[in-house]
């Protein structure tokens, strides 16, 4: 059995540990679903190359390293060092560390009262009644092990709840901080957002280091939007390059719900970023846009799944990469339509900058179209900066270095554009902006390739 | 010293020689214009001058300004005032014309060692311009030539050669596929631009943007070589007669 190498016993250890103290483990529900996603994650292991949806991605570093849960077994962080880390015009900041809630760091503030901003745990151990209906509801641990491998240390992460028809003005920000030293770190971040019916709220997922340890987060988050909710997801990924990464957005939209994602990759080692919207109400709208920059040897796998249940629905993916080094991109972009979602209109289009020789995109789109009354469009391109763009803007008079960065700002500013204007947007440009200036250094090397290869200069149409 | 003196210039893309020797001399003040048949080097001349580096330099010097023009970057002869008006302007989506047009402009300004002009002092400059090209306001904050109509591409370059005021200005088939209302009101910018200090260069296959913009000296170029050169009288004859005289005679010069 392949499985067998996998090293799966340290697993066991911490899970009956974890099991005994954790929080609400007197609760039967719970316990079960702990326990019924440990199984599942004990009988399949971790995924490998032979299966479809990992084709691109080898999970193996992930799977051959002893991780232990992260916690309370180190000295925490001060406030000091992450203070770099504070960002303006937020309703509150909840700080985790290795995913677990860390009040002292966080700053709560004043939250009306149909705003409900907790951790999970917290939940759990005052209201598990309230989160029993969606916690694990919506995840499916059967189709991904990492799934079912965060459902069985569910735990602490955050907890978001918005009233029916309340509309929250300024975002909710939750910083997740891996603090792995001499130890190889384990977190399993779980949060629940619930927007009620005509409800509005915006919240930003940011995952940074602290400590230069080898790392793994494992994260999910569950959405759920009622009929009519209007929410904007932020996941932004800014680990540091001995980090393992993967999150799990799984959004459950009710009717006329109108969701945004957005992602934004830039750090990490091995990067796994699922995100799976369910439009099962008629008429909703769902966003899925992205943006992932990797240099060296990253790996930034991005895995979308859309899936169609209910007629006059509309899905739009846009995702765009940018890759130098010996970076490895993947987009693989799925789209379901299930047979009762007549009138599904779903785009997808994804596209890629290489940077260097010796960066790599796999981008796959994957229809399955069980309904006769639907538009599907999906196409990908890849492609180098555009040697007449560059010729031009130097012939005005900006220097080569300037005139790349501007080109990759506004290779970007496609996904920036697709944000609305707030808080949270002017957050991930900043970080954008300082992580693009960062790449246009290595351009030196990146002029001679481009006058040496006559070939595929332009954007070509693959899809 | 003249502004642009080209001597023997040879150039050659991927071994295939394009400019088989060309003598030019632009002075402070003059307009030249530049005309011949498809595929006779008018553009090739055009991007070597503007410092575009797919086009490999043979044989031949080019002084502009009394310095070595070959030595120089594309950004570098902008910053010393050397100005191309493309005949394909770029659509470069996510950038939008008037961070370009500053942009550009302070590049310029820095490179001279003058002071960033800021958006205070810079707008009413642009207002102004785009009133002498016609051109809306709107366009400015759009993304550079996305989307935009033909003659609005053409009247952006000569938007970009008002503001950046350069000394020597070539225009690489500025005309071709502008209608005649918009081919005056390039011409009228262009006009407008002209004083004492700037040379002009103009390339063109036909000899219509002459009725409006006038030149001082009108050279002709077939198969890489300056045929004849003469007054704007000579444009006329070419109008009358075409190009195919020319052509003959270059084949029968090439074939001796």
């Amino acid at each position: 059995m392949i499985k067998a190498i996998q090293r799966l016993d340290h697993y066991l250890e911490s899970f009956t540990a974890f099991e005994k103290t954790a929080a609400g483990q007197g609760l039967p529900w719970l316990r079960q679903l702990r326990r019924n996603a440990f199984a599942r994650f004990c009988e399949v292991g971790f995924p490998t190359a032979h299966d479809e949806d990992w084709r691109f991605t080898n999970v193996s570093a992930i799977a051959q390293t002893p991780f232990l849960l992260g916690g309370n077994n180190r000295a925490r962080p001060l406030q000091l060092e992450l203070e770099p880390y504070q960002v303006p015009g937020f309703a509150c900041q909840l700080v985790f560390l290795n995913g677990r809630f860390a009040p002292e760091l966080s700053s709560l503030g004043k939250l009306p009262v149909w705003l409900e901003v907790s951790s999970l745990a917290d939940q759990i151990v005052r209201n598990p009644g309230v989160i029993e209906p969606h916690l694990g509801q919506y995840v499916d641990i059967r189709r991904d092990a990492f799934c079912a491998l965060n459902t069985a240390f569910v735990e602490d992460g955050a907890y978001i709840h918005i009233r029916r028809s309340a509309a929250a003005e300024e975002p909710i920000y939750l910083l997740f901080v891996s603090t792995a030293n001499d130890t190889p770190t384990m977190g399993h971040p779980r949060n629940l957002i619930w927007a009620e019916e005509n409800s509005q709220v915006t919240v930003v997922e940011d995952y940074v280091s602290l400590g230069g340890g080898t790392a793994f987060t494992n994260a999910v988050t569950e959405l759920v939007a009622g009929d009519h909710a209007v929410v904007s997801h932020y996941m932004v990924e800014r680990e540091h390059v001995h980090s393992y990464s993967v999150s799990t957005l799984r959004i459950q939209q009710g009717r006329g719900a109108n969701i945004a994602s957005h992602s934004i990759l830039t750090g990490g080692a091995l990067v796994r970023n699922n995100v799976h919207p369910v439009l099962a109400g008629e008429g909703g709208e769902c966003l899925i846009n992205g943006l992932f920059i990797g240099n060296g040897r990253q790996h930034l796998d991005n895995y979308m799944l859309v899936e169609h249940r209910s007629p006059h629905c509309a899905s739009r993916q846009f995702y765009n990469g940018i890759l130098d080094g010996h970076a490895h991109g993947v987009f693989h972009g799925r789209i379901v339509v299930h047979k009762d979602a007549q009138k599904t209109d779903a785009k997808q289009t994804n596209r890629n900058l290489l940077l260097s020789d010796d960066a790599q995109i796999d981008t796959k789109p994957q229809l399955e179209i069980h309904a006769d009354d639907v538009k599907c469009t999906h196409g990908a391109t890849i492609g180098q900066i555009e040697e007449d763009a560059l010729f031009y803007l130097r012939s005005r008079g900006i220097d080569e270095l300037s005139a790349r960065r501007l080109l990759l700002l506004a290779f970007a500013s496609e996904c920036l554009d697709r944000m609305k204007p707030g808080p949270a947007r002017t957050h991930v440009e900043a970080l954008i902006n300082r992580n693009l200036l960062q790449m246009g250094d290595s351009a030196p090397d990146l002029a001679q390739d481009l006058s040496s290869s006559e070939v595929e200069r332009n954007w070509s149409e693959i899809g | 010293m003249s502004l642009l003196e080209i001597k023997n210039l040879h150039v050659t893309v991927d071994h295939h020689e394009i400019l088989k020797g060309i003598d030019l001399t632009v002075d402070r003040g003059e307009v030249h214009a530049v005309m011949g048949p498809n595929g006779s080097g008018k553009s090739t001349l055009a991007q070597v001058l503007a410092r575009r580096e797919t086009y490999q330099v043979t044989r031949g010097e080019v002084s502009y300004n009394g310095k070595d023009l070959l030595a120089m970057k594309a950004e570098e002869a902008a910053c010393e005032g050397l100005f191309m008006a493309f005949q394909y302007p770029v659509e470069i989506p996510g950038i939008s014309n008037a961070y370009l047009l500053r942009s550009a402009l302070n590049a310029i300004r820095k490179y001279r060692g003058l002071e960033e002009m800021d958006a205070m002092d810079f707008l009413p400059m642009l207002r102004e311009k785009l009133k002498l090209l016609d051109m809306d306001e709107k366009l400015m904050s759009r993304s550079v030539n996305e989307s935009f109509s033909g003659g609005e591409k053409k009247r952006n370059e000569i938007l970009q050669m008002a503001i950046l005021e350069p000394k020597l200005a070539i225009l690489d088939e500025t005309d071709s596929g502008l209608d005649i209302d918009a081919l005056k009101t390039v011409a009228q910018g262009v006009n407008a631009t002209r004083n004492p200090e700037r040379g002009i260069i103009l390339v063109t296959h036909y000899q219509r943007l002459l009725n409006y913009i006038v030149p001082d000296r009108v050279h002709v170029l077939v198969d890489g070589r300056i045929m004849r050169s003469g007054g704007p009288e000579l444009a006329l004859e070419l109008e009358e007669k075409g190009y195919s005289s020319m052509e003959a005679e270059a084949r029968s010069t090439a074939s001796v």
